[in-house]
């Protein structure tokens, strides 16, 4: 042993090109940042963009159908992999866009926003490519710790910087639950591999109170990362404390990565585990829905109300964990991408609706928007239309696709709680509807957003309706990636 | 050339667009454009009666294209003699609903129009799709036009009536989706509806999947005791909205139990028939009682309408007695055929009685029976109409709604007296009630100022009362051409049902 020669492996980097770039472009926007004034910033922005578009193209010159493992198979590229992160991109892109002219029009237009924003994506990207537990706790650290920073750059802000104190502390904790767990499963396993674990239980058997545990504090730390009941308490406070475009980053592509993140750990690492897990998020699943649905009546302002939205919507996609077969993973991954966009959209409205010293985050904020302006309104309509899931939007699909793989594994009832749920969720949905159409304005004010804003808010809006009409090939994409 | 066009997908996706085009076009070219889209909507619908084959009880007009391959659901579409003469209705009404609306509507008259025009193409969409998902799809798309026409047109309370009937229908179809999602699996993916008629399901299943369906149907019929969100939506409703509610959207729960609940799960239907016929009387004698005590015009139409549905389903539902005590499902077809003539015949009866509603309501601003009197003397052509539709409304033989009651009667006969017996009751509690208010509203002394400067008819009110009373008059005296039209699909239906299942 002692005689044989080192052997150091080159790592294959050409694996983690769109990675490199990204990070490479990320220093870039950072140190140009150093060198443009308030007025000439928009460079750092345009560069930010430019910088998702390349490693976007990066990753479509890659995508391929074979599965690539690198640096000692903690790393792995599939379609699955390279298919997220372009939704990634995008979604990040349009959170780029709509938050421009809101933090223009408050004197927060700083470079670190979109560094920050970047390294957020990086760390999204290594959390959907990782294949040991180890970078996945990479992936996420890098992600969290920038979602707190963007938090806290509200600086003067007492409610943002208290935000951010709260998110860090919870995260922290959080963090530190899943890599409890994750150490009792490697104390178990002896491996930080997730192929290797899930091939080591598979072989040894289940039946171990410490991996139990370990489990258990592993699927704690998913929960509170994706904002699940009893997990959840972080969410609305950091929806309306966080300024928009934050709230807006944060609500969105983080979930495909927080997806990509479970599906790893618990379909491929704790899939002979898989009954135990389903109960837990059963338990996780009901009660989100029940919790987000029911309290989000209550809420005054839109962004703790999307807040509670999502921890709903977060239910609804645990349904297609607990199916635990390729059809139920499908499901959950086209919620999640509809989501998303779902998301993005609603924000963008927030943003579109609000200008320089005045923020559009109220319900009232919302009234007789159809009298101040049609088309808006209509496209406000689709997105709540789509977040209830009522047809011919596209959330009727992302929740028709969840319902109907536990109904596929027979837990007919659970379907039947969540449809239940879902009218009492369609309430506060439809009641912002009400308040566009049947109310009089409060605000006569005309919109004053930014052009590229009110053409991405209606290409995102009328994306429900497209989708919604046309959603094979987005179903096709997400049943072919989990083969 | 015309007639090569696909014609259902031509009746969904015109109105829609013209529609979406409506909502472009100018404040005065808004009405001309949208009346021209509903009458080449209804025109275009005409060859569907026309090339109709009354022989066969199979799917016509059929269209079959792939739509989420990936799910195995398709863009299938056909009507067979259940659906058809709906859609009929559904396009006849719309013209008439954007006549009404030309001077009355001033608030956003664009939207108005293309929620009716867009509302029209998903109607016939609920009623031709044979694909589970696609009818779902039609199916709650519905709501959102209807939410936002009672909503921005409506009374004072119109918002709690809006929010109130999604709700209710919300609620009501979402285990509907789980029923199919559960049969669709049954049926190793396959979400179409004739594979899910021969699917075969255990009676346990059957129950389940019938109860949701129930909920679902009879939400939108409403049956006693989910009735209570119709009276509210009517009464804030806009006219139009109204006529729409009453004469199709309501016919769509009734379509709902021939298309859904009575082939896909017999045998649990026949289990549970006494459940529906209980519910449907209760709703044919309790809610004729309610009727007789409103003091709001629109409500007592909004009850009336809930009693006259009461007898299609029972029609609908008393095959099961029939088959049992003759032992021969030919038997059963004239009260089943008697439901379908009686839904046709009240979207007829209840459009132009709201209409009634809606031309005296133009012209006064109330709809309470007490602020009326002697009606007749200031506007005679309008209260010769308000007679005659009330007096169909009534059952008077002569007018359709005579024909569906007398058919649904005389069938119940065969299956139990007292049925027969309690249903029959209408012939007084209808009487009652429409005539009763018709005398306190158009009969008697003037009673105050504001009627005695009634106007009486325009021309354009007169042609759309003239039109449907003609409709009214004509299925009153020759209802065969309805009749035989779907003669074919009910027998083929009951025959169906006449089969275990499992």
């Amino acid at each position: 042993m002692i005689n044989e020669p080192l052997i150091i492996e080159t790592p294959d980097l050409a694996l983690i090109m769109p990675e490199l770039f990204l990070l490479a472009m990320t220093c870039l926007v950072l140190i140009v940042d150093l060198f443009t004034t308030e007025k000439s910033r928009v460079v750092t922005y345009l560069l930010a963009q430019v910088s998702l578009l390349g490693a976007a193209v990066i990753t479509y010159q890659q995508l391929g159908p074979d599965t690539l493992y690198g640096f000692t198979d903690s790393f792995v590229r599939d379609t699955m992999a390279d298919v997220l992160k372009m939704f990634i991109y995008v979604v990040t892109a349009i959170v780029f866009m709509y938050s421009r002219p809101y933090l223009i029009a408050r004197q927060s237009f700083k470079g670190e926003y979109y560094t920050l924003g970047l390294f957020g994506v990086l760390g999204m990207m290594i959390m959907v490519s990782a294949n040991s537990f180890l970078m996945v706790y990479l992936g996420l650290e890098l992600l969290s710790l920038s979602l707190y920073s963007m938090i806290a750059l509200n600086r003067d802000s007492a409610i943002s910087t208290e935000v951010a104190m709260k998110y860090f502390v919870l995260g922290a904790i959080a963090s530190g639950m899943l890599l409890y767990g994750m150490s009792m499963i490697y104390g178990i396993t002896g491996s930080l591999n997730l192929t290797e674990i899930g091939a080591y239980l598979a072989a040894n058997g289940v039946d171990n109170v410490i991996l139990s545990f370990g489990l258990v504090f592993v699927v704690v730390g998913l929960a509170f990362k994706f904002g699940a009941v009893p997990f959840h308490m972080w969410v609305p406070d950091i929806y309306e404390g966080a300024q928009t475009p934050v709230a807006l980053y944060i609500g969105a592509a983080p979930k495909i990565a927080a997806f990509a993140m479970t599906l790893r750990l618990l379909s491929e690492a704790m899939q002979p585990l898989q009954i135990d897990w389903q109960q837990m998020l059963i338990m996780l699943s009901v009660l989100s829905l029940a919790v987000g649905n029911i309290i989000a009546i209550a809420q005054a302002n839109i962004k703790r109300m999307l807040a509670y939205s999502t921890i709903s919507h977060v239910g609804f996609l645990l349904l297609g964990f607990i199916a635990a077969g390729p059809d139920g993973y499908s499901a959950s991954m086209f919620y999640v991408i509809v989501y998303a966009l779902m998301s993005t959209g609603a924000f963008g409205m927030i943003i579109l609706l609000s200008r320089a010293g005045f923020e559009a985050d109220t319900l009232e904020d919302f009234k007789g928007l159809n009298e101040r302006s049609k088309w808006f309104a209509f496209m406000m309509l689709l997105i709540m239309f789509s977040m209830a899931g009522v047809p011919p939007t596209v959330g009727f699909f992302a929740k028709l696709w969840v319902l109907e793989a536990v109904v596929n594994v027979e837990l007919t009832w659970l379907a039947i709680v969540a449809v239940i749920f879902s009218v009492i969720g369609a309430f506060y949905y439809i009641r912002i509807v009400k308040l566009m159409y049947f109310d009089k304005p409060v605000d006569e004010t005309a919109i004053q957003a930014d052009f590229d804003v009110r053409v991405v808010v209606s290409i995102n809006g009328l994306m429900m309706l497209l989708m919604g009409l046309f959603p094979g090939a987005l179903m096709s994409l997400c049943a072919s990636l989990i083969n | 050339m015309l007639f090569d066009l696909p014609i259902l997908s031509t009746l969904i996706l015109l109105p829609i667009l013209g529609g979406v085009l409506v909502l472009f076009a100018g404040e005065k070219l808004c009405r001309p454009l949208s009346l021209g889209v509903a009458i080449l909507t209804f025109i275009l619908s005409i060859p569907l009666y026309t090339q109709f084959d009354v022989t066969t009880a199979a799917m016509q007009f059929g269209e079959l294209y792939e739509w989420i391959p990936s799910f195995n659901i398709f863009y299938q579409l056909g009507v067979d003699g259940i659906s058809m003469p709906l859609i009929i209705l559904t396009t006849f009404t719309t013209v008439l609903v954007i006549l009404s609306a030309w001077e009355v509507i001033k608030k956003k008259p664009q939207q108005y129009m293309a929620a009716f025009l867009i509302m029209e193409g998903i109607m016939v969409g609920v009623f031709c799709a044979l694909d589970a998902i696609l009818f779902y799809l039609f199916w709650e798309a519905m709501l959102i036009p209807m939410f936002l026409i009672i909503g921005i047109w409506g009374g004072p309370r119109r918002v709690y009536a809006t929010i109130k009937f999604f709700l209710y229908t919300f609620l009501g179809s979402v285990l509907m989706l789980v029923a199919l999602i559960y049969m669709s699996i049954q049926a190793e993916g396959s979400f179409s509806l004739l594979g899910f008629h021969t699917l075969p399901l255990s009676l346990n299943e059957q129950i389940f999947i019938f109860l949701a369906f129930l909920l679902a149907f009879a939400v939108k019929v409403p049956m006693w005791p989910v009735h209570t969100w119709l009276p509210d939506a009517h009464v804030e409703a806009p006219t139009g909205g109204s006529v729409i509610l009453a004469a199709i959207m309501l016919k769509i729960g009734g379509y709902g139990f021939l298309r859904f609940s009575l082939p896909i799960t017999p045998d649990a239907s026949n289990e549970l028939d006494w459940l529906i016929i209980l519910m449907s009387l209760v709703a044919i004698v309790y809610i004729g009682f309610v009727a007789l005590v409103q003091n709001d015009m629109k409500k007592l139409i909004a009850y009336s309408s809930i009693a006259h549905m009461g007898f299609a389903t029972l029609g609908f539902f008393l095959v099961f007695r029939i088959i049992d005590n003759t032992g021969s499902w030919q038997e059963a077809a004239l009260g089943m055929e008697g439901g379908m003539v009686q839904m046709i015949s009240h979207g007829f009866i209840s459009a132009a009685m709201f209409l009634c509603v809606g031309v005296i309501y133009d012209r006064m601003h109330t709809r309470n029976i007490s602020d009326y009197g002697g009606v007749a003397n200031t506007m005679p052509i309008f209260a010769a109409f308000m007679v005659f539709f009330s007096m169909a409304n009534a059952g008077l033989p002569g007018t359709s709604g005579f024909v569906g009651e007398f058919m649904v009667i005389l069938n119940s006969f065969k299956a139990n007296f007292w049925i027969a017996f309690l249903a029959a009751t209408t012939l007084i509690l209808g009487a009652a009630y429409t005539l009763w208010m018709v005398k306190r509203v158009l009969f008697g002394a003037v009673a105050n100022d504001q009627v005695s400067q009634l106007m009486d008819l325009n021309a354009r009110e007169f042609v759309i009362l003239g039109i449907l009373a003609i409709a009214v008059l004509f299925f009153g005296l020759y209802p065969a051409p309805l009749t035989e039209v779907m003669h074919a699909s009910v027998e083929h239906l009951l025959q169906h049902v006449s089969l275990q299942k499992y």
